[in-house]
């Protein structure tokens, strides 16, 4: 590696090194006459002087600024074009996407699902994407983190006259006295800049930490994309839905049976009942149906203690019990149970009475309830007669003129009924269904659904995410970057004590207006002149 | 009198203070003396327009008092609140760089949001579960103050591409700049259209078909755009003269295609006479009304509101929608076009600050890039809501 040598004080600079670290002279020889380049203090940039390896054009490209920023707005347009139409996991489950996206969309829709478009965020090129960010924001930190963190810890207090006179905000002073030069430097300290001295040259130095700003940021992005990443090891994280009827226990899934939940009853509130509501009255009468004001579900969990004897029944021990609603989860341990949905008023028992069939006041002969989540086979009566549940569809649909049930839940049930009795041959069949009895033949004996009993069913989701304490730590720290960065800002005065004369020169890493305004207050009342924006000169 | 009318007093109270607060702030145009003084009508200026902010601050209490919750549940009170937080932000502004010509362009913009807002059904609106959660107003308002401050950038890239872009011939520039003017122009017509149109009590209801179901619709606006298949059912109102396009399949496009077009006609009437009466280009005739500008300074204010606003945007936006959305739909982040468009924004103005801080894009670049920022934002909060269906579509 070759070694700039300092024409001034002799000190050897790494290749790539702009400003002398030990003098400050300015070593770009061939830039003489404009404003000093302050980007990373004038130290040597790797992927600035390094570019013969292989691995060195690779760490090159992506320490590019111009290549990170390319990265983002290729993320930026590919984000926006996912959401022309809704994602795969906004559009009804129950069909197949393919159809969906033609019948909704036609051509257009038809395109953006061939594209895979309608899968974009968790399309491997949209990972790619994002990792080449995650990869190009890492690179660049230590790039050019690195190099400037050296530079200003070992900056130095006096600066080559060339160096002050190359920055923006310049002055230079024959005329004046100590007192003055004391006394600027003591209202610097007032405005809070701490002073450092050597030789009489000074360097007055404030808000370096928010240098700093950026590559914070950058390590906090860095800890959430990879807590993004820890999703996938399976244990920690899991994403299930269990549907629980009221009055009833059922595992909670991906928990290996362990713990199970009972939903002791779901709550189910619309707005309007309430004289509290009064005030929404005219916002209500615009929508179409109820709007719901308020759901739970009243829960206990049960953990199995039962030794693991496989086949042995479960053995509940009650751990946790509360209200699961929206915006408050139900934890166990690492899980939480979250109010996701419902469905209210599922059928759960079905009661029949049997009559003759002529009976015009249908006077019961025998009566019985059909428990619909646990039918059973026969009901048996005293008086001799039995009714045999042949066949039941929980919900009942009829598929070419055959009865098929579309579900295991009783949401529109049907049934086939045997009745049997001592006047009756064989057996009488009819089809019982929600607005349908249908005789076998010409019966004489007739059933009629004479009651039924509802409950709700709540959905809950099932979450485990151990990834949350990485993703909310690297937010954080993002966060404290991105303030740490943009509220503050690095300012500098170097005093420069010249044989006849004082040289007095500023720089901020941004935000100049600021800066100027400062220096006003500082250089009011001495005897100095406002320091010249040399930048503003030249324009004119 | 009740909580609810005091509320709407106070907003239209408001909105009068502001826009006196414009007419003081057009004087100080007039204003001879040094920009960096602040002089009497300069300070009657601010003041006016904090006596405003602080009538639609008593609304938005009043307005929360009234309903129990924080008013921002609604494109109304949502709209309303990023115009009062746009004022803020301004107000903000005005005080670290002084300059009173952000004032006169800000306070229209504020107004103009304001206004568009008001064309929204008014009424308080029950909270739905999901949304019961102190997130809603720690989320929203932060998103809001965060996005009025980017669009406050806006406001100084537009004085600062007025001031700066050369005027005396057609360019690719002066189009654009006038692009902007129109869209302006299109927003103040969609609001004086549905001002007209919704004091004389238009209604006109069509019936139409989808699956056999029969849909009613209803027009505010005399309907250029019918739904497909749709028969007019109000007597003596104008029957629509086109058919919606067959591929709009949002909830009720053709209505929002009609009001589309509608406030697209009336902006496009009102540039046409402003145009036509001023005899230029409009951003030409702005032009010499900001002498005085200092193009330095409206373009160190351009990319200081980015960095005031991109970190209060990224914790309302990003941070706090995360974590609610990971409360009340237990994931924090589910790729809702919402969030993407939040996100998308922030990708933007990331660009944007790294360009401006490394890569030097400073001036006109940068003021440019204010301004497509700005219609990012207006995106999402307009469209995404009213076209794009998600879980944030609230109106």
């Amino acid at each position: 590696m070759s070694i700039i040598k300092c024409s001034t004080c002799g000190h050897q600079n790494k290749e790539g090194t702009t400003i002398c670290e030990k003098c400050g002279k300015p070593l770009d020889y061939d830039q003489q006459g404009t404003l000093l380049n302050m980007r990373y203090d004038g130290s040597a940039i790797r992927s600035k002087t390094k570019n013969r390896s292989i691995v060195d054009k690779i760490w090159n490209f992506f320490s590019s600024i111009k290549v990170g920023v390319s990265l983002i707005a290729i993320a930026l347009i590919a984000s926006a074009l996912g959401t022309i139409y809704p994602q795969k996991m906004y559009i009804p489950q129950n069909i197949d996407p393919a159809l969906h996206y033609r019948d909704q969309y036609g051509l257009s829709g038809q395109i953006f699902y061939q594209l895979g478009f309608h899968n974009l965020y968790n399309s491997w090129w949209y990972m790619v994407l994002i990792a080449l960010i995650g990869i190009s924001i890492f690179i660049v930190s230590i790039d050019r983190g690195v190099p400037l963190y050296k530079a200003l810890k070992n900056q130095a207090i006096k600066r080559h006259p060339n160096f002050l006179k190359r920055q923006k905000l310049f002055g230079e002073y024959k005329d004046y006295n100590e007192e003055d030069k004391t006394d600027f430097i003591n209202k610097l300290k007032k405005h809070r800049y701490k002073i450092t001295e050597n030789d009489g040259h000074f360097l007055a130095e404030k808000g370096r930490f928010s240098r700093w700003g950026p590559y914070v940021n950058h390590l906090g992005l860095i800890i959430f994309l990879l807590g993004t990443l820890f999703r996938f090891i399976p244990f920690m994280y899991v994403d299930d839905f269990v549907w629980v009827r009221e009055g009833e226990t059922a595992v909670i899934p991906s928990t290996n049976q362990q713990y199970y939940i009972k939903n002791e009853e779901f709550i189910f509130e619309t707005y309007g009942n309430d004289d509290e509501d009064a005030i929404f009255e005219a916002a209500l009468q615009n929508t179409s149906g109820p709007v719901p004001k308020h759901f739970e579900t009243s829960a206990i969990i049960y953990e199995d203690v039962s030794k693991d004897v496989i086949g042995s029944e479960p053995e509940l021990k009650e751990i946790n019990s509360g209200e699961i609603i929206v915006n408050e989860a139900l934890k166990i341990n690492d899980l939480a149970l979250y109010q996701d949905s419902y469905q209210l008023n599922e059928f759960q028992t079905m009661s029949f009475k049997l009559h003759e069939a002529d009976d015009e006041e249908e006077a019961a002969i025998a009566e019985f309830t059909v428990d619909l989540t646990d039918p059973e086979s026969e009901y048996e009566f005293d008086n001799g007669y039995r009714v045999e549940l042949n066949r039941f569809y929980p919900e009942y649909e009829l598929d070419n003129g055959q009865p098929r049930s579309i579900s295991n839940y009783p949401r529109n049930p049907g049934f086939v009924f045997f009745v049997h009795g001592p006047d009756i041959e064989e057996r009488e069949a009819s089809f019982l269904a929600i607005g349908q009895n249908i005789p076998s033949g010409d019966n004489q004996y007739k059933l009629s659904l004479t009651d039924f009993g509802v409950r709700d069913v709540s959905g809950l989701t099932v979450r485990k995410d151990l990834t949350l304490p990485i993703i909310g730590l690297g937010a954080f720290i993002f966060m404290i970057g991105v303030i740490q960065g943009m509220y503050w800002q690095h300012r500098r005065v170097w005093i420069h004590q010249g044989e006849d004369r004082i040289y007095i020169a500023c720089h901020t890493n941004k935000n100049w207006y600021g800066l100027t305004k400062e220096l006003e207050k500082v250089i009011d009342g001495t005897s100095f002149t406002m320091v010249q924006d040399q930048e503003k000169n030249n324009d004119t | 009198m009740d909580l609810l009318s005091l509320s709407s007093g106070l907003l239209y109270t408001a909105f009068v203070i502001y826009l006196i607060a414009f007419v003081f702030f057009a004087a100080t145009i007039k204003d001879k003396q040094q920009e960096k003084q602040f002089t009497l009508m300069n300070k009657i200026a601010i003041s006016t327009t904090i006596l405003g902010f602080i009538a639609q601050v008593g609304y938005f209490i009043t307005r929360w008092m009234a309903s129990g919750h924080a008013p921002v549940s609604n494109m109304f009170e949502f709209v309303t609140f990023f115009g009062m937080m746009l004022v803020l932000a301004f107000t903000i502004l005005y005080f670290i760089y002084r300059i009173e010509l952000l004032g006169l362009f800000a306070l229209p913009v504020a107004l103009l949001i304001i206004g568009y807002a008001s064309m929204y059904p008014k009424e308080v609106s029950p909270l739905v579960p999901s949304l019961k959660s102190h997130w809603l107003y720690i989320h929203v308002t932060t998103v809001a103050l965060g996005e009025a401050i980017l669009a406050v950038s806006f406001v100084a890239g537009i004085i600062y591409l007025i001031h700066q872009i050369n005027q005396s011939k057609t360019t690719v520039k002066t189009t654009w700049l006038e692009i902007i003017m129109y869209a302006i122009c299109a927003t103040l017509g969609f609001v004086i259209i549905t001002t007209i149109f919704s004091s004389m009590d238009y209604n006109a209801t069509f019936s139409y078909a989808v699956d056999e179901e029969e849909m009613t619709l209803e027009y505010q606006l005399p309907a250029w755009f019918g739904p497909e298949n749709g028969e007019l059912v109000t007597d003596d109102k104008m029957d629509a003269v086109f058919t919606t396009p067959g591929w709009m399949h949002g909830a009720e496009a053709p209505r929002k295609l009609n009001t589309l077009v509608w406030s697209l006609t009336a902006g496009l009437l009102l540039y046409l006479i402003l145009r036509i009466s001023l005899r230029k280009r409009i951003a030409a005739a702005i032009q010499p009304l900001l002498k005085k500008a200092n193009p330095e300074l409206l373009d160190e204010a351009c990319y200081r509101a980015v960095a005031i606003g991109f970190p209060v945007f990224t914790l309302g936006g990003l941070i706090f929608a995360a974590i609610w959305a990971q409360e009340a739909w237990n994931r924090y982040w589910g790729w809702d076009p919402k969030e993407v468009w939040a996100l998308i924004t922030f990708f933007f103005y990331a660009i944007f600050l790294h360009l401006r801080l490394s890569r030097g894009w400073h001036g006109e670049k940068s003021a440019w890039l204010a301004a497509i920022g700005f219609a990012i934002i207006m995106f999402n909060l307009i469209v995404v809501n009213l076209v794009l269906a998600g879980l944030h579509s609230y109106a």
